[in-house]
């Protein structure tokens, strides 16, 4: 027969938080692995209640959306936890908050509400901002506008099955170019899918059509992801839990 | 001005290499102190991947230790990837420092910590990058007092080229004094520059500084004399032991990486030294005595470090951790106090012992039971009795037997080939040893998908054992004996299927045999084979044998030796050893008496538990033995 842990099975997930984190500075160059080990850590650290997997090797109910790329900034990233024990978000927030190493912040955490739908249901979409240091507005300008005029920029990605050739262009909703202290700035809202279209993609792709060569590695910044809608806005993924948590509050305040 | 950052011009280049996390720092408990804040600044470096030298204890003892000292800093550096390491050379950016990116250069001292002599071409690369000549004869009152430590450092001599000096034994003592010496020299202006520094190094215990000492040959290879240069020195340099670990609780706050490194846990060593007496263990005869820490020191360092960390899991570390004297009650006794916290507990490899596999039962209780792994490190009784380290066949195959039926799946098997006196024979009982294992354990556990892991090594004489003085087997006598071996497993593959083999070819055991036992001639064989682009040696993708040889042949031929002279070569008793002068406590006697009873597969008793057999160790170096049991408990931890 097969061995069974002994005790009692863990006790089930009653809550779950959604969090919003940033990774900064000289932790930009953490990958997905890197970020997810320190932040199981840091929960432990914190002493928040987490619910886990059953069997012999019990996991923390940790789910992580799409994760920037190595060498990215992001100020919007995002995870859902599972508790066995209901904690106030916020408090969590903190404590994690505080736990974590200085160049990765919890920007915000809430309770994910019961019949919002899932969080990865509100992604389809990453704001990014690129800074390009040594390159000037004059060059990217021009260069951003030859992109935009084609239909399809194709560039070589490399995937872990070597280079693969994917289209750059149509992923790229918009994208615009201005100067801050003497850095030319691309600005860009790009769909999420399959293959990824990143930052360094249509870095690759402003090589291709219009030889922009920046003599300096570009600083990528990923300041919101969420649903992008007709308008051109991209939502807050994590607005439908605070209107119906607030609704929520406005109840227990009649009572 | 010194210590300045040199992330501004550093990150650029990282955002071109593979995995840059593992040199950006900021790794949880590490610290940055201001640079005009310290009298005296030490680089602690090892030799090899961030992924394998952050987790070094030795290294993160001596981080802490200093850094709590106000007028010392200490920050960490590592071997850098040739990735980076290009683009460094071609920036301009010299080696640095993961805490606060300083230039290794800026440093009053480099420690490296050498756990192995694979690392030897990694200091040199180190030394170069940083802008420091990688001769020590070459460096002049503005460069890094080089100084060695770690298990090699007890055979420096192939490295005595490049280090200033070594400390020999425990280094937390150690480093304290060479601090104040070093901060007494600068606060003094520097008198007598770097020579008079390093004299006044060569008077602290436990310090060897090579340039003080001259070795003459004779005319058949070997050596003639060592003397020394400067009467202030010792004639004989011995090691340095930490008495009492409870007042050494450390690392109190280990480091956190965010990269992945070789060990995803925490670890509390909880004894240092080994008197089981193996005597192909250099790590046993070179810490002895033994010093447990007591129950309930180990239980705060782990409370302490659990809480600092947010570790999943924590190894309870030594060189023979179930001999403990409270280990059954500390297994007992910690897996109560975590139990429901989803934090597992393990032991490093063991002895074969059925204690041992209650042991393990008890530690995962709260955790995963997936593989227990054994050392009984020679595959016949006989090459057992030799190397000292005696387990029947029957109660190995009782107890590998026991853990499947205790629910273990895995069990791993470590064992050596190439041990003296060893004939094909010895080696072609490991594969009886497996079949009997896997028979055995698939009746006992009602189960087919149990699994048994052989991992084989060729074994590397080392200095300071009783194997000092033997024939190391050649990398064509290693690679026939794993032949025949693995042909043995696989012969039935209705049992072999369930036996895994994993082994390291014998190549890079002659060249580690070249570095342990070599005497300052190999130093040229390094340099020649650094300058030729060899480093991480350590890493089959990175290791040339062929450099190796082509060098050796090259630079010692000349003098009258070659690779077999260092390796495969029997010493005689009166022969004169490298490392002579170097003082482990083992009187050279008792060593070679112990050569002789292995040769006559006698063993020899641990001195914990029967009278002393003088070894020498504990009144040379004025210690003795420390252990429980202390009598005392763990208290449950109050539940947060």
């Amino acid at each position: 027969m097969a061995r069974q842990p002994e005790g009692p099975p863990p006790p089930p997930t009653v809550q779950k938080l959604r969090i919003r984190y940033a990774k900064r500075g000289r932790l930009r160059f953490a990958s997905h692995r890197d970020l997810a080990r320190t932040l199981e850590r840091a929960l432990r650290r914190a002493q928040v209640p987490m619910a886990f997997s059953a069997g012999f090797s019990p996991h923390p109910k940790i789910s992580y959306l799409g994760a920037a790329p190595t060498g990215a900034a992001s100020e919007a990233e995002y995870l859902e936890i599972g508790l066995s024990i209901r904690c106030d978000p916020e408090a969590v927030g903190a404590a994690l908050d505080a736990a974590l190493p200085q160049d990765v912040a919890v920007v915000e955490c809430v309770e994910a509400q019961e019949g919002t739908g899932s969080l990865a249901d509100r992604i389809d979409t990453s704001v990014w901002r690129v800074e390009l240091p040594g390159v000037a507005l004059a060059d990217l300008q021009p260069a951003l506008a030859e992109f935009l005029s084609r239909d399809v920029v194709t560039v070589a990605k490399r995937t872990k099955n070597g280079l693969k050739d994917i289209d750059a262009r149509a992923s790229v909703t918009s994208a615009s170019a201005v100067e801050e202290a003497g850095c030319a700035i691309l600005h860009m809202v790009v769909r999420q899918g399959t293959p990824a279209v990143r930052p360094d993609d249509v870095l690759a792709a402003l090589t291709a059509v219009a030889d922009l060569r920046p003599p300096l590695p570009p600083r990528a910044v990923r300041e919101a992801q969420g649903r992008l809608d007709d308008t051109g806005t991209v939502a807050d993924p994590l607005g439908p839990d605070r209107v119906a948590s607030t609704r929520c509050q406005g109840a227990h305040a009649t009572i | 001005m010194t210590g300045e950052t040199l992330y501004p011009r550093l990150e650029p280049l990282l955002a071109q290499i593979q995995k840059p996390i593992q040199y950006v720092g900021g790794e949880l408990n590490s610290q940055v102190k201001p640079w005009d804040a310290a009298a005296v600044h030490w680089a602690l470096m090892y030799p090899d991947a961030y992924e394998v030298g952050l987790p070094n204890q030795g290294l993160m003892i001596l981080y802490e230790v200093l850094n709590e000292r106000p007028d010392a800093l200490a920050e960490r550096t590592y071997a850098v990837w040739p990735d980076l390491a290009g683009l460094m050379r071609e920036n301009g950016v010299p080696q640095f420092t993961v805490d606060g990116h300083r230039a290794v250069r800026d440093f009053d001292l480099l420690g490296v910590s050498f756990a192995t002599e694979l690392g030897y071409t990694n200091l040199l690369e180190a030394l170069d990058l940083a802008g420091v000549p990688i001769l020590a004869a070459d460096r002049d009152d503005t460069h890094p007092v080089v100084v060695a430590g770690g298990h090699a450092a007890f055979n420096p001599e192939p490295v005595s080229d490049f280090v200033d000096c070594a400390v020999l034994g425990d280094g937390e003592q150690a480093v304290g004094d060479i601090t104040d010496v070093v901060k007494a020299w600068k606060a003094q202006g520097r008198p007598g520059g770097r020579e008079e520094l390093l004299a006044r190094l060569a008077r602290v215990d436990g310090v060897y500084v090579p340039r003080f000492y001259a070795v003459s040959y004779g005319p058949d290879g070997a050596i003639a004399a060592v003397t020394r240069t400067r009467d202030d020195v010792p004639v004989k340099v011995g090691k340095r032991t930490v008495m009492d670990l409870d007042e050494w609780p450390y690392p109190k706050t280990p480091l956190v990486p965010l990269a992945e490194s070789v060990h995803e846990r925490m670890s509390v060593e909880i004894f240092r030294g080994c008197t089981r007496g193996c005597r192909f263990c250099q790590a046993g005869m070179i810490t002895r005595p033994v010093r447990e820490r007591t129950i309930t020191g180990i239980g705060s360092m782990v409370e302490q470090g659990l809480k600092a960390t947010g570790y999943e899991e924590v190894g309870l570390l030594s060189l023979s951790s179930a001999d403990h004297s409270e280990i059954g009650q500390l297994a007992k006794e910690l897996a109560d106090r975590y139990e429901g916290t989803n934090t597992s507990l393990s032991l490093p490899s063991t002895r074969v012992d059925a204690f041992n596999v209650t042991l393990a039962n008890e530690l995962s209780r709260n955790g995963r039971r997936s593989g227990l792994t054994f050392a009984p490190e020679g595959g016949s009784e006989r090459i057992r009795r030799v190397i000292n380290k005696t387990v029947s066949k029957e109660d190995l195959v009782r107890t590998v037997t026991t853990a499947y039926a205790n629910g273990w799946r895995q069990v791993k098997l470590y064992f050596m080939c190439g041990l003296p006196t060893e004939t094909d024979e010895d080696v072609l009982e490991i594969a009886d040893l497996a079949v009997e294992v896997i028979k055995a354990g698939r009746e006992a556990s009602g189960q087919r998908d149990i699994r048994c892991t052989v991992s084989i090594g060729g074994f590397v004489p080392k200095p300071h054992t009783p194997f000092q003085w033997a024939a190391q087997a050649s990398a064509e006598t290693i690679d026939h004996r794993l032949r025949v071996l693995r042909q043995a497993i696989n012969a039935d593959r209705r049992i072999g299927k369930s036996i895994g083999l994993r082994y390291h070819d014998g190549k890079p055991g002659v060249i580690e045999g070249l570095l342990s036992r070599g005497d300052r001639r190999v130093g040229r064989v390094i340099e020649r084979v650094w300058r030729e682009g060899g480093k991480f040696d350590g890493w089959s993708e990175h290791f040339s044998f062929d450099r190796w040889t082509a060098a050796a042949e090259a630079e010692l031929t000349p003098l009258g030796v070659d690779l077999d002279w260092f390796t495969t070569r029997e010493r005689t008793e009166q022969e004169i050893l490298p490392w002579d002068h170097l003082d482990s406590g083992l009187d050279k006697e008792f060593l070679w008496d112990d050569w002789q009873e292995a040769l006559n597969e006698e063993e020899v008793a641990d001195c914990r538990w029967t009278p002393c057999y003088d070894c020498g160790v504990c009144p040379t170096m004025g210690t003795e033995i420390q252990i429980g049991p202390t009598g005392r408990s763990l208290i449950p931890l109050t539940v947060v």
